[in-house]
C-alpha cells in the first residue's frame, strides 16, 4: 500500500509539471486558434537562456550572490520570451492570418526547429545547471500509518507548488482584468473582436509572452531536476497527449489530464510494464489519448466544435 | 521558342489526357530516365550513390507516399517514421523466416504490413481530423519505436533491435555494389511514381482531393468519407512501408528502431511541405532539397572554419525558416516555382 501511494504521489507530481507544459498550448489556442508545437522548443530556448544569464550575471555584475544571479537570469531570460514573442506574432503569425490550422501548425513546426537549433547556437550546447534554490532532499510522509512510510521528493513538491500557483495567477488574470477579458473575447471570435476595437496582433504577442513565461517557469523546474539539454524539448512531447485528453481549450483540463497521464503513466509502467517488456511510458500517455479520442473527440473539458464527416 | 505546345494538335482522349500533354515535356522526361539509368552508373562517383543518390530516390519514394495522405487527402500525419519502420522489419522477418524468399516479393509483402497498420492507426480519422489527427499519428510513431526495441519477436531475437541483410538479389542478379543498389532503387521509384500519378488522376484521387478540399461537401455529393480516408492511409503507407524496406534492405542493410525515429517523419513532411504538398513532382523536389540542403551546410560551415556543432544547429536554423517561408511565401512549395517557371516559358519571348 505504501509503495503503491508513493507510485501514485511521484506520478501526481510529475503530471503536474506536464500540466505545466500543457499549459502553455492551452494558452495559446485559446487565445489564437494556433496548436503551438513549439512550446517544446520554447521550454528549452527559455531554460538555456535562464541557466546561461544567471551564470553570466554573477561576472558581469561582479556580485556572487545566488538571488541576484537568478532574478537577473530570470528577467534577463524573460525578456527574451517577450522578445521571441513579438518576432513570432511579427514575421510568422502576422503572415498568416486566416489560414488553416494544419498550416499555422506546421509553421509552428518551423519554429521548432529554428528555435533548437536557434538557442542552441546562442547558448551553447552542453548540459547546463539552473540552481533557484529547490529542496533536494526527499521526505517520508505517514510513517505512523505504513511501514517506511511514503517517499516524497520535495523538489517535485515544491515544483509543484509552484505550477498550482502559477495556474491560480493566470486564471485570475484570465478572470478579473481587462487584457484578460481582452483575450477572451478574441479566442471566442476574432473578427468581432477585432471590430471593437481589440488589436490583435497586440494580444497575440501578449499571449505568446504570457505562453513564454509558463515555459520558462517549466523549464526552470525540469531544468533543475534534470538538467537543461536538448532532451528539455522533449518534455512538451508528453504534453501533446495532455491538452489532447483535457481538452484543447481548457486550462483545467490541462491540469487534470497533466495528473491523469502523470498518474497512469507510473501506475502502468510499475503494474502493467514487466508484463510488456518495460518501457511502456513511451507510449502509454498518447495510446490512451487516442482510445479516449476515439469516445470523446473533444477531450475532457473540450468545447464540442470538432466538425468530423 | 522551344517550349510551346502551338501545333500540337490532340485528336482523341487518350492524346488528351496524357500525363505529359506536351511533346517537350515527354523529351525531357524521356531523356532524364534514360540518363539516370544509363549514364549515371557509369560516370558518377561512389560517394554520390552513397551520399546522394541512393537516399534521394528512397526518400522521394517515401514523400511520394505521405504526399498522397497529407497533399492529396489532408490528413496529418506524424508518424510516417512508425510505417516505414514497420515495412523494413516486416520485409525483414518475411526474408528471415521464409526459406527462399525473393527480394521484390519481401519488400513489397513489408509494404502490405505497413498498409495493415496504416489503416489500423487511420481509423481514428474518421472522427477526429487537422490537430487532433496530428497528435493521434504521433501515436503510432512512438508506439512502433517502442514495439520494434522490445518485442523480441519481431527482430529475431536480436538483443538491441538491430537487424541486418545480406546477400541481396534479384532473380538472380546481385544487388550489392551502390550502382546496382542504385538501379534497384529506381526501377521501383518509377513504377511506383508512375502508378502514384495515375491513381491521383484518377477518381479516387478526385476524391481524396475533394475530401481535403471541404469534407463535409464532398460527402454531400456522394464520397464516401471512410472510403476515401482508408483508402489513402492505405495506399499512402504502402508506398511508405516500400520505402522503408528499401531504406532498411538497400540503404541501411543493418539498421535498428532509432533509424526510423520521429525525425524521420518530421524530415518526411518537411520534404511535402517544401516540395510542394498535393504534386507528385514536388515530391522529388523536395527530396532532392532535404537530402542536398545539410550536406551543403556542413561543407559551407566547415570551409568558412565554423566547427561541426554549429554545423548541426545552423542545418536546424536554416530548415526552421525555410519552412514558415515557404508556408507564407509559396505554400505550393518548389513544384509550384517549377510550374510557373514553364508557364514563363510557353508564353517566351512574348509576354503573353
Amino acid at each position: 500500500m505504501g509503495f503503491f501511494l508513493e507510485t501514485l504521489i511521484g506520478g501526481l507530481m510529475t503530471g503536474m509539471l506536464y500540466s505545466l507544459v500543457a499549459l502553455g498550448f492551452v494558452l495559446i489556442f485559446k487565445a489564437s486558434g494556433v496548436f503551438n508545437f513549439a512550446q517544446g522548443a520554447m521550454v528549452l530556448f527559455a531554460a538555456l537562456a535562464m541557466a546561461r544569464f544567471a551564470e553570466w550575471a554573477p561576472k558581469l555584475l561582479g556580485t556572487d550572490s545566488k538571488l541576484v544571479a537568478n532574478l537577473v537570469g530570470f528577467l534577463a531570460a524573460m525578456a527574451v520570451m517577450i522578445a521571441v514573442a513579438w518576432l513570432i506574432e511579427r514575421f510568422v503569425l502576422g503572415k498568416l492570418v486566416n489560414q488553416e490550422g494544419i498550416t499555422l501548425l506546421m509553421a509552428t513546426l518551423g519554429i521548432t526547429y529554428f528555435l533548437d537549433g536557434f538557442g542552441q547556437t546562442l547558448f551553447g550546447s552542453d548540459i547546463y545547471k539552473i540552481d533557484v534554490g529547490l529542496p533536494k532532499d526527499p521526505i517520508f510522509l505517514f510513517e505512523s500509518l505504513f511501514q517506511g512510510g511514503v517517499l516524497v521528493s520535495q523538489e517535485d513538491l515544491a515544483a509543484a507548488l509552484i505550477a498550482a500557483t502559477l495556474v491560480g495567477a493566470l486564471s485570475l488574470f484570465f478572470q478579473k482584468t481587462a487584457t484578460g477579458r481582452a483575450l477572451r473575447a478574441v479566442a471566442d471570435d476574432h473578427q468581432a473582436a477585432q471590430s471593437i476595437g481589440i488589436p490583435l496582433s497586440r494580444i497575440w504577442v501578449i499571449v505568446w509572452s504570457v505562453a513564454g513565461f509558463v515555459a520558462l517557469v517549466a523549464g526552470i523546474i525540469w531544468g533543475s531536476k534534470l538538467g537543461v539539454q536538448f532532451s528539455l524539448s522533449l518534455v512538451a512531447l508528453k504534453a501533446l497527449p495532455v491538452v489532447i485528453l483535457g481538452g484543447l481549450t481548457s486550462v483545467p483540463g490541462a491540469i487534470i489530464g497533466g495528473l491523469i497521464i502523470g498518474v497512469g503513466e507510473k501506475l502502468s509502467e510499475v503494474y502493467i510494464g514487466p508484463m510488456l517488456g518495460g518501457g511502456i511510458e513511451i507510449w502509454f500517455a498518447y495510446v490512451l489519448a487516442l482510445v479516449f479520442l476515439l469516445v470523446r473527440p473533444q477531450g475532457l473539458f473540450g468545447e464540442k466544435i470538432i466538425d468530423r464527416v | 521558342m522551344l517550349y510551346r505546345e502551338n501545333g500540337q494538335f490532340k485528336t482523341s482522349y487518350r492524346a488528351d489526357q496524357q500525363i505529359f500533354p506536351i511533346l517537350q515535356d515527354r523529351l525531357a522526361i524521356g531523356l532524364l530516365l534514360a540518363f539516370a539509368a544509363f549514364v549515371v552508373p557509369f560516370v558518377a562517383p561512389e560517394y554520390l550513390f552513397r551520399a546522394i543518390l541512393i537516399p534521394f530516390l528512397i526518400m522521394s519514394l517515401a514523400a511520394l507516399g505521405l504526399n498522397i495522405l497529407v497533399g492529396y487527402c489532408g490528413q496529418i500525419s506524424l508518424g510516417t517514421g512508425a510505417f516505414m519502420a514497420v515495412g523494413a522489419y516486416a520485409a525483414y522477418n518475411f526474408s528471415v523466416r521464409i526459406e527462399g524468399m525473393p527480394l521484390i516479393a519481401s519488400l513489397l509483402l513489408g509494404g502490405v504490413c505497413a498498409t495493415g497498420v496504416g489503416v489500423l492507426f487511420g481509423i481514428p480519422s474518421l472522427r477526429i481530423k487537422g490537430l487532433y489527427l496530428a497528435v493521434a499519428t504521433l501515436a503510432a510513431q512512438f508506439f512502433v519505436d517502442w514495439a520494434f526495441l522490445r518485442i523480441k519477436w519481431f527482430t529475431n531475437d536480436s538483443s538491441s533491435g538491430s537487424v541486418s541483410v545480406a546477400g541481396l538479389n534479384v532473380l538472380g542478379l546481385p544487388i550489392e555494389t551502390p550502382v546496382q543498389k542504385y538501379l534497384l532503387c529506381l526501377a521501383f521509384l518509377v513504377v511506383f511514381g508512375v502508378l502514384a500519378k495515375n491513381l491521383v488522376r484518377s477518381n479516387i484521387g478526385r476524391e481524396w482531393m475533394a475530401m481535403r478540399d471541404m469534407d463535409v461537401a464532398a460527402a454531400v455529393i456522394g464520397i464516401r468519407p471512410v472510403y476515401a480516408k482508408l483508402t489513402a492511409f492505405a495506399v499512402s503507407s504502402f508506398i511508405v512501408g516500400v520505402a522503408g524496406a528499401l531504406w532498411g534492405f538497400v540503404h541501411l542493410g543493418s539498421w535498428e528502431p532509432a533509424a526510423f525515429n520521429l525525425n524521420r517523419s518530421f524530415d518526411l513532411l518537411f520534404m511535402v511541405i517544401i516540395g510542394g504538398l498535393g504534386s507528385i513532382m514536388g515530391s522529388f523536389f523536395g527530396a532532392a532539397f532535404i537530402i542536398i540542403l545539410p550536406i551543403v551546410l556542413d561543407n559551407l560551415t566547415v570551409a568558412l572554419g565554423f566547427d561541426t556543432a554549429l554545423a548541426s544547429h545552423l542545418t536546424f536554423m536554416v530548415f526552421g525558416a525555410l519552412i514558415v517561408f515557404f508556408l507564407i511565401v509559396e505554400p505550393h512549395g518548389l513544384a509550384r516555382l517549377w510550374s510557373i517557371g514553364k508557364e514563363k516559358l510557353r508564353l517566351w519571348p512574348f509576354p503573353h
